[in-house]
Order: C-alpha cells, then sequence, then structure tokens
C-alpha cells in the first residue's frame, strides 16, 4: 500500500480539488518542507498529523498562500496557480483558520469575519464615498453564526479581545466556513478548547463535509482525527511518511508512523 | 495516547470562563470595559472638568474669546495630531510631521513670494511637498521594513536641514504673500462673535478622516494593521499598500498643516514649530489612542490637542509660572500612557 494511491473509499478515479506535488519549504538553513505531495478530493475530511515541527503548519501555509514555496507544484481543480499572498487562496475559494488565529482583537466579531472583504452600502453613500454597510454586515454575521450552530456568540459587536479563546477559535472557524466555497482548511482548531467546544468544532467539520466541502484538518489529538477523518497525511520530518485512513490502521498505527517508530 | 487527550487543553477552557466571569464581576472591570471600548471618553472627562475647574478659578477663562483663542492655539498641532494619529494606529511614530509641515510651508511662500507664483499653485506644491514626505516615509518603512520611529528620526534630520537650505534661514512675511495664502488666519463674524477660519478647517478635517477611519473598509484596515499585522495580512489585507497610503494621508494633511500654520502666525518661518513634533505626540496619547496600535480616534487627539491648550491658557489664566504649564503637560501624558496600559489588560 503506498500513500499516493489511497483515495476515498468506494470512489473512482476523481480529479483532487487540490493537488499539490513536490513542494519545498526552506528557512534558511531550517527544512520545514521536504518534497511534501497531496490530493484533496471532493467531499473529504483529510487530516494532517505529525509531531512538532514536523511542518505541518508550513504544509498549509504553502497550500494557502501565507508562506510561497521555495519549488513544487500547486493545482486547483486540476489547474496550476501560484499563491502569491493569501487572498490569492482566497479568491480560489480557499478559506484557512490558521494555527496563530488571524484575527483583529481590537475589532469586533462581524468587523473579523468580514475583515479584507468588507461590503459596502447600495447606493450612491457606498459608490462614492464607499461606506460601509455596517448593519447588514453584523446581520449576515449573525445569520452566517446561527446558521453553523455556533451559539456561544450572541453579541457580534463585541471586539473579539473580549472573547475567550474558545470563542476567538470560533469566530475564525466561522470566517473560513461562511467564506470558503472549495477548500476549508484547519491548522488545529481543536488544541486551546475544552471538550464541548472541541466537539462543537468537530461537529462543524462534519457538517461542511456533508455540504460537500472538503476540510484539511490538522491535528494533534488522534482521537478527534480518527473520529472525523476519510484520510490521514502522516507528516514526519518534513516529508509525507504515509497517507493511510482510520480504516487501514489503529491509532497506535499512527503514532507509531508519526515517531518513526513504524512506516506504513 | 491517553496523555495526548487529556493533558492541558480543557483545563484552559475553565480557566479561560473563570477570568472571564470574574471580569465581568467587579465595577471596576466593566468601567475598564467600557473606557475600552470607547477610547475618546477618558480624555472628553478629562476635558470637561479641567473647563470646570478653571472656569470656577477664574471667570475670563469661559468667555468667549478665551475659549476662542485656545482653539486658535490648538489649531496648528491639532491638525499634526490628525497625520500623528493615522500613523500611530498602524503602530508606528512620525518625528517627522513638524518638520514636514514646515518644509511645506517654506515651499509655498517662497514659491507664492520669490517666484511670483499664483496662491493656488503654490499651495498644490505644498501638497506635492506633503506627499513626498510621507511617500519617503512610507517607502522606507514598507520596503526596508525599518522601524517608524528610526525612518522618521532620520527624515526629520533631512527636512530641518533642506528646509533650512532652501529658505535660507530667512522668514517670508505675511504681509507679502497673496490673500489666499493667510486666508486661513482670518476670521469671520457668526452673530455675536468672530469665527477663525483655520479652527473651521481643522474641524472639517477631524470630520472628514473621522468619517473615512470609521465609515469605510479602508479605516478598518488601518486599524488591523496597527493591531496585528501579521493577523491583517492572513486575513488578506494588503499591510504594505494599507501603510503606504497612511503615510500618504498623513503627508496630505500636513500639508493643511502647513497652510493653517501660514494664517496663524502670519509668516513661513523656518525655525517655527520645534516642539510640534512632541506637541503632536503629546495630544494623540492625551487622546487615548494607543501606542501599540490598533486602538484609539482622531476625535480622542482633538480632545488630546484642547487639553492641552486648556490647561496652558488656564494655568496662566490663574497666574502660575509657565514651567507649571510643562509639569501639568508631562503628568497628563503619563497619566493617559497609565490609563492605556490599564485598560489594554481587559485581553486578559
Ligand atoms: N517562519 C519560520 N522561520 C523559521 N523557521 C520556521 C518558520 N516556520 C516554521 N519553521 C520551522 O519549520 C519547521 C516546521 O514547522 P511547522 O510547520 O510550524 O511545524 P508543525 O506545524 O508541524 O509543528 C520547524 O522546524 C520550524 O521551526
Ligand atoms: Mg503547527
Amino acid at each position: 500500500m503506498t500513500a499516493t494511491e489511497m483515495q476515498p473509499s468506494g470512489t473512482a478515479v476523481r480529479q483532487p480539488i487540490l493537488q499539490a506535488r513536490n513542494l519545498v519549504k526552506t528557512f534558511g538553513r531550517v527544512v520545514g518542507l521536504d518534497g511534501v505531495s497531496l490530493d484533496l478530493y471532493p467531499g473529504e475530511v483529510l487530516a494532517v498529523i505529525g509531531d512538532n515541527g514536523a511542518g505541518k503548519s508550513t504544509l498549509i501555509k504553502c497550500l494557502t498562500g501565507a508562506e510561497v514555496p521555495d519549488s513544487g507544484e500547486l493545482k486547483v481543480s486540476g489547474q496550476a496557480v501560484h499563491f502569491k499572498r493569501p487572498q490569492d487562496a482566497r479568491a480560489h475559494g480557499i478559506e484557512t483558520v490558521y494555527q496563530n488565529l488571524a484575527v483583529s482583537p481590537a475589532l469586533d466579531v462581524a468587523s473579523n469575519l468580514f475583515l479584507g472583504r468588507e461590503e459596502r452600502l447600495a447606493g450612491p453613500l457606498g459608490k462614492l464615498f464607499r461606506v460601509l454597510d455596517t448593519k447588514g454586515m453584523r446581520r449576515k454575521a449573525k445569520e452566517e453564526l446561527t446558521r453553523l450552530g455556533i451559539s456561544t456568540l450572541q453579541d457580534v459587536t463585541v471586539p473579539v479581545e473580549n472573547l475567550s479563546g474558545g470563542q476567538r477559535q470560533a469566530v475564525a472557524v466561522a470566517r473560513a466556513a461562511a467564506f470558503g466555497s472549495k477548500v476549508v482548511v484547519l491548522d488545529e482548531p481543536t488544541a486551546a478548547l475544552g471538550v464541548r467546544e472541541s466537539n462543537q468544532v468537530l461537529q462543524l467539520v462534519r457538517d461542511l463535509r456533508d455540504r460537500g466541502l472538503p476540510v484539511i484538518l490538522i491535528s494533534h489529538n488522534m482521537p478527534h482525527v480518527f473520529d472525523v477523518a476519510d484520510r490521514i497525511h502522516v507528516q514526519r520530518l518534513g516529508k509525507c511518511a504515509a497517507t493511510i485512513t482510520p480504516q487501514s490502521h489503529s491509532m497506535t498505527d499512527a503514532v507509531a508512523i508519526m515517531t518513526g517508530a513504524a512506516t506504513a | 495516547m491517553a496523555q495526548q487527550q487529556t493533558a492541558g487543553p480543557p483545563a484552559t477552557g475553565h480557566a479561560d470562563l473563570a477570568g472571564e466571569f470574574l471580569d465581568r464581576q467587579t465595577p471596576l472591570s466593566r468601567i475598564r470595559n467600557i473606557l475600552h471600548r470607547y477610547p475618546a471618553l477618558s480624555p472628553a472627562i478629562v476635558l470637561l472638568v479641567a473647563v470646570v475647574v478653571f472656569g470656577l478659578l477664574n471667570d475670563r477663562f469661559l468667555r468667549f474669546e478665551n475659549l476662542s483663542l485656545i482653539t486658535q492655539q490648538v489649531s496648528v498641532v491639532g491638525t499634526l495630531a490628525i497625520a500623528q494619529t493615522l500613523i500611530i494606529l498602524t503602530a508606528g511614530i512620525d518625528l517627522s510631521v513638524g518638520a514636514v509641515m514646515i518644509l511645506s510651508s517654506m515651499v509655498v511662500a517662497q514659491l507664492a513670494v520669490g517666484s511670483g507664483i499664483p496662491g493656488p499653485l503654490a499651495l498644490l506644491a505644498g501638497l506635492v511637498v506633503g506627499l513626498g514626505a510621507g511617500a519617503l516615509n512610507g517607502f522606507l518603512v514598507t520596503r526596508f521594513k525599518l522601524p517608524p520611529f528610526i525612518v522618521t528620526l532620520g527624515t526629520l534630520n533631512i527636512f530641518i536641514a533642506v528646509t533650512l537650505l532652501y529658505s535660507g534661514g530667512s522668514t517670508v512675511r505675511g504681509s507679502s504673500m497673496p490673500g489666499l495664502l493667510t486666508w486661513t488666519g482670518s476670521t469671520f463674524p457668526l452673530g455675536p462673535v468672530r469665527i477663525s477660519t483655520g479652527v473651521i478647517m481643522m474641524l472639517l478635517l477631524y470630520g472628514a478622516v473621522a468619517f473615512i477611519l470609521g465609515k469605510t473598509a479602508w479605516g478598518r484596515h488601518v486599524y488591523a494593521v496597527g493591531d496585528d499585522k501579521e493577523a491583517a495580512r492572513l486575513a488578506g489585507i494588503p499591510v504594505n499598500r494599507v501603510l503606504m497610503s497612511v503615510y500618504l494621508a498623513a503627508g496630505a494633511v500636513l500639508a493643511m498643516g502647513a497652510w493653517l500654520q501660514i494664517g496663524r502666525t502670519n509668516a513661513a518661518s523656518p525655525n517655527a514649530g520645534v516642539d510640534l513634533n512632541l506637541d503632536s505626540i503629546t495630544a494623540v496619547v492625551i487622546g487615548g489612542t494607543s501606542l501599540f496600535g490598533g486602538r484609539g480616534s482622531v476625535w480622542g487627539s482633538l480632545l488630546g490637542a484642547l487639553i492641552v491648550g486648556v490647561f496652558r491658557n488656564g494655568l496662566s489664566l490663574a497666574g502660575l509660572d509657565v514651567l507649571y504649564q510643562t509639569l501639568a503637560v508631562g503628568v497628563l501624558i503619563i497619566l493617559a500612557v497609565s490609563i492605556d496600559q490599564w485598560i489594554r489588560k481587559v485581553k486578559s
């Protein structure tokens, strides 16, 4: 069983939505990514696991325009792309929650949800004076949070810095879920959360998949990964050690591959 | 395995909740939350108290002519404070605002008087000087990633030297200039009182900048960039373009300040306004805008400039030595920054 040939169970050969080949990224002398390939198929949850420093975050940053890889190829729906900045990936419908949570603490929840894609008022005020539709964005933010089942955030006018860690995470996840039209990428979304909040995020991941959106989920938490993932990309020392499924391998196997004690 | 599941995270979640619970409880933290939400509130209270106290101490203080004098005295520094606020909101600082304004005013005056260029064109040239200076600062900050403090410390000296070289160190008197240049120093009657044109222009500029900061995407991006640059970048905001536009906008505001300065002093002097750099920072800081960026408002800076003006005027009416004015401003600055630090603890 080789890593790259694995596909979601029961699917014929399908075109990956996101396809990475031989991504290399170095930081001075540190090799963050050492030739990593990855395929994301429609409607699947692909988990990425690995030890600290294995290159998980660097991998998803290269997939989402936050870092530009030194070499390697990236394709979206079969089309070659070269993301130079995060907004390039966004323009292709790829939304990301970064590990360090790219939220603006002093701005309120609604402003954060719409940060970088604010909506203007219709009519001359919006066209001529570029006035923001603050009310409209607040209403939509509320609707979106309700739709996503995020009940802990009732007041969208609260500055994000006044929120708990879990609520901030919810804001970041909600932003990605609300705007992601092709792929949603979540880097350790449950790392700072309690049990109940973690379950909410996992449920959200399932909901996204059920809506047809493929999800890349980076996590340290094996039970979470084995709970929601269709396939698991095991990252080790800047390389992809294996791609497995919850059916083909146990948690113990996965940890063994992760730590180099075993190979797939 | 089991270790990984149960370690840390749930515990931190609980600690967070507990912290928040306590925070909501005390009245003190409720005040802090309100001040945090409305950064212009604390300077507004300080200004109100100062006006009442000085009014009680001396009945000349509250006369219209005196209040009008205070606003005229703060009109130039108040305008510079707009530019300074924009830059401090991005977590920067501009030590060159005064020098840029003086350079711009000298170019305007020399072109109009020395070269006989019509007033409007001379003002336009002043605007180009302001934009050019802003572009230079912005370029150095965004392209070479130099700290704004260092960049503007350098350009401050450059602009001062260029001003002196260009003007030969001589002052241009207002009486020799076209009327348009000193128009900002004029007054017009409004009912029983006379209103200063320069003060009205400053207030209009405050209104315009407050509108842009509060109601447009650009304004929101300015706050986001100052708040957390990396988060702004990851959220898809073109950080360098926003920073560059802020320095350009500041330059345009400073050109406006140059016009006000010519009217106010009825002259253009290369040696004027040595204190204006620090005074503009003082106004912004007292106005509740955080030096760490991302929090504050231009209205706060207007209040800050007014507070300084009111203290100076009130203390001198009370017959105190001018040194006490300086002392009071010093105390105000430290007080304002302490309050800001305290407010920022809301972040937990
Ligand atoms: N901006 C950076 N500068 C220097 N080294 C980095 C940077 N980002 C990541 N690295 C290094 O790259 C390696 C992979 O890091 P990362 O992708 O964050 O790992 P993970 O997310 O799997 O814990 C680590 O050795 C890390 O120190
Ligand atoms: Mg990571």
